[in-house]
């Protein structure tokens, strides 16, 4: 197993587990998007000490994953994922900036944090600093105006710092995204706003490296990657099921079933089932 | 609060000043240089909201965001993220059209960014109910951690600008579209959440903001002449309200009315109420506009059309001095 692949099910096993502890929380879309975030990893994100990358979460009912990546990167002990949603915890029902410092936006308003991207990528160009900004968003989030605002905003600046990720799992809360509010054709929507569009499989890591190497040769445009997932990626039952989206109880013989699917170990689900979470970092 | 606290200024009212717009834009291009770190983000107003001075002065650090204010106020909160101040300005009626994104991308992240709204109440005149925002005090005063300020008169506006910029974390302010008179002489100070005594006095207190300062000066001289002593009280400050200088002028005349260009739900009034009601309940009166729209007219037309004139503030302050003295 190569290393972004086992980052990537960490990612969805600590999502799942911290979403079983909370009781509620969406792990469709964490799961969806672990592949990316895995790859993410890779460039010191979440939290890059340097203050050189940036990431922030704008779909941010999936923070089960981002957790799940700071803990992996050691910026978040592995016990607090036991107490997400609950009271007094570091680990907010959606990310803040208040309770959770590494985190670069408070979000959980769709639309929100992809502008709060656009605008810290006019800052450190403004202050002449390196680095991209990457902002993941939801597919059903692109419904808000204020993204087309931001993706107005965003071509005029020529911001070729910028990358967003859309986790395009189809899925939104309620049903599947034609049936709420139709988006097709994503990829002429980014294309008249004067983007630089690449479309992958989300969940091939040779197609998201790929991305990112054009995103970084790309000048006077900001990239949107349109990364092809499916919600609820690698849990059979939660696999394109919109009642998944959340916010969902998982069961425990649910949550059993879901940790073997996504390969946890006899001993990683003993240690997961006695409601511990097992300590793997990189 | 101790008697020195107290600064008793003699009012000089002179009509026709800068209006609080235009000695908004002219302090950012005054303290440019001083403060080298702050932007002005715009919404396609800056002819209206002032900011065009420091446009035409600072373009390098003046950032154009089109007609899209959610956008732009979300983008404040991430460019403030790398340590520079931003001034988002716009029309207050667009400023709450973004209130989630302020709410949100700005006061629950703790970002210094300062929101600075033109064309405020009734104010805006011919324009009409749509640009005149008569509950933009209510909305951002009730964001947790949000600073609300409405200065009297230009050289009050200056000062604020310097003081915002020397204030960590997230501010609403309004400007004003009429021209100003002028209230304060050079020498006037200006700290956040210390209210200014304009008029002392002993019967009533009128507690002011904005452009209900120079109103309630006039009323308390006509109050003067009919024997009744009205202190003025300009609370720039919304919040954090003074309640130090509340206490104080409760225990000393024991009435208030309250005066703003706003709706008497949430603004000023309610902030001085909500004090007084906690700590000792007395009369009070609130001007304002009344749970309603404004419509097209002249400010001064419709400042008394909407009773928020001077005549209209003193037959209030004697309501509340009667409702006092039949206590």
């Amino acid at each position: 197993m190569n290393n972004l692949t086992f980052v990537a099910r960490q990612i969805r096993l600590l999502s799942i587990a911290s979403i079983f502890h909370a009781e509620s929380g969406h792990p469709g879309g964490a799961l969806s998007c672990a592949d990316l975030l895995a790859f993410l990893t890779s460039k010191n994100l979440p939290f890059d000490k340097s203050g050189e990358n940036h990431f922030i979460l704008s779909k941010g009912h999936s923070c089960p994953a981002l957790y799940a990546m700071a803990a992996i990167q050691k910026i978040l002990p592995f016990s607090a994922l036991t107490t997400l949603r609950k009271i007094n915890s570091l680990l907010q029902g959606h990310p803040s900036v208040i309770t959770t410092p590494w985190v670069e936006a408070s979000t959980g308003s769709l639309g929100q944090g992809f502008s709060a991207a656009i605008g810290l990528a006019m800052g450190k160009k403004h202050l002449n600093k390196k680095g991209s900004i990457i902002t993941l968003l939801g597919d059903g989030e692109l419904q808000e105006g204020q993204i087309w605002e931001g993706a107005m905003c965003a071509a005029h600046y020529k911001l070729d710092n910028l990358c967003a990720i859309v986790d395009y799992n189809k899925l939104q809360s309620d049903d599947n995204n034609e049936n709420i509010m139709g988006l097709n054709s994503l990829f002429d929507k980014w294309q008249a706003f004067n983007w630089n569009i690449i479309e992958i499989n989300g969940h091939d890591f040779n197609e998201i490296q790929d991305a990112f190497h054009m995103f970084e040769k790309t000048r006077n445009k900001p990239t949107v990657i349109i990364a092809n997932t499916v919600k609820g990626k690698g849990v059979s039952f939660m696999e394109n099921i919109p009642a998944w989206h959340g916010s969902v109880k998982i069961k425990k013989e649910e949550f059993e079933l879901a940790l073997r699917e996504l390969g946890a170990s006899d001993l990683e689900v003993s240690i997961f089932m006695n409601n511990e979470i097992p300590e793997v970092s990189l | 609060m101790t008697s020195q606290s107290i600064i008793a200024i003699t009012p000089s009212l002179v009509m026709n000043g800068d209006s609080l717009r235009e000695a908004f834009g002219k302090a950012l291009v005054k303290f440019s240089d001083q403060y080298s770190n702050f932007v002005v983000f715009d919404a396609d107003v800056a002819g209206g909201t002032g900011v065009h001075h420091f446009r035409s002065k600072v373009p390098s650090r003046f950032f154009q965001f089109g007609i899209a204010e959610q956008n732009m106020m979300s983008a404040a909160a991430g460019f403030a993220s790398t340590g520079t101040t931003v001034f988002v300005t716009t029309f207050a009626v667009f400023a709450t059209r973004a209130i989630e994104q302020a709410r949100l991308s700005i006061a629950y992240a703790n970002r210094n960014v300062k929101i600075v709204a033109s064309h405020t109440g009734l104010d805006v005149g011919p324009d009409g109910a749509s640009a005149q925002a008569l509950e933009d005090l209510a909305m951002f005063r009730s964001i947790p951690g949000m600073t609300v300020i409405s200065p009297a008169d230009s050289l009050e506006m200056e000062l604020a600008v310097e003081a915002l910029l020397n204030h960590h974390g997230p501010a609403y302010m309004r400007t004003g579209r009429s021209p100003s008179k002028k209230i304060f002489d050079l020498g006037h100070s200006f700290k956040i959440g210390k209210g200014h005594v304009i008029v002392d006095g002993t019967d009533l207190t009128i507690i002011a903001c904005g452009a209900e300062v120079h109103r309630a000066i006039e009323a308390s001289k006509i109050l003067a002449t009919q024997g009744i002593s009205a202190a003025v009280i300009n609370m720039h400050t919304i919040k954090p309200i003074d309640v130090s200088l509340i206490n104080h002028y409760s225990k000393k005349t024991g009435c208030f009315v309250t005066a703003e260009d706003h709706s008497i739900i949430g603004g000023l009034g309610s902030a001085v109420a909500e004090w007084l009601a906690k700590t000792k309940p007395c009369p009070i009166e609130f001007i304002g506009t009344n749970d309603c729209f404004g419509e097209s007219g002249e400010p001064d037309q419709l400042a008394e059309k909407y009773l928020l004139t001077a005549p209209h503030i003193v037959s209030a302050a004697k309501n509340a001095l009667q409702r006092k003295n039949s206590l």
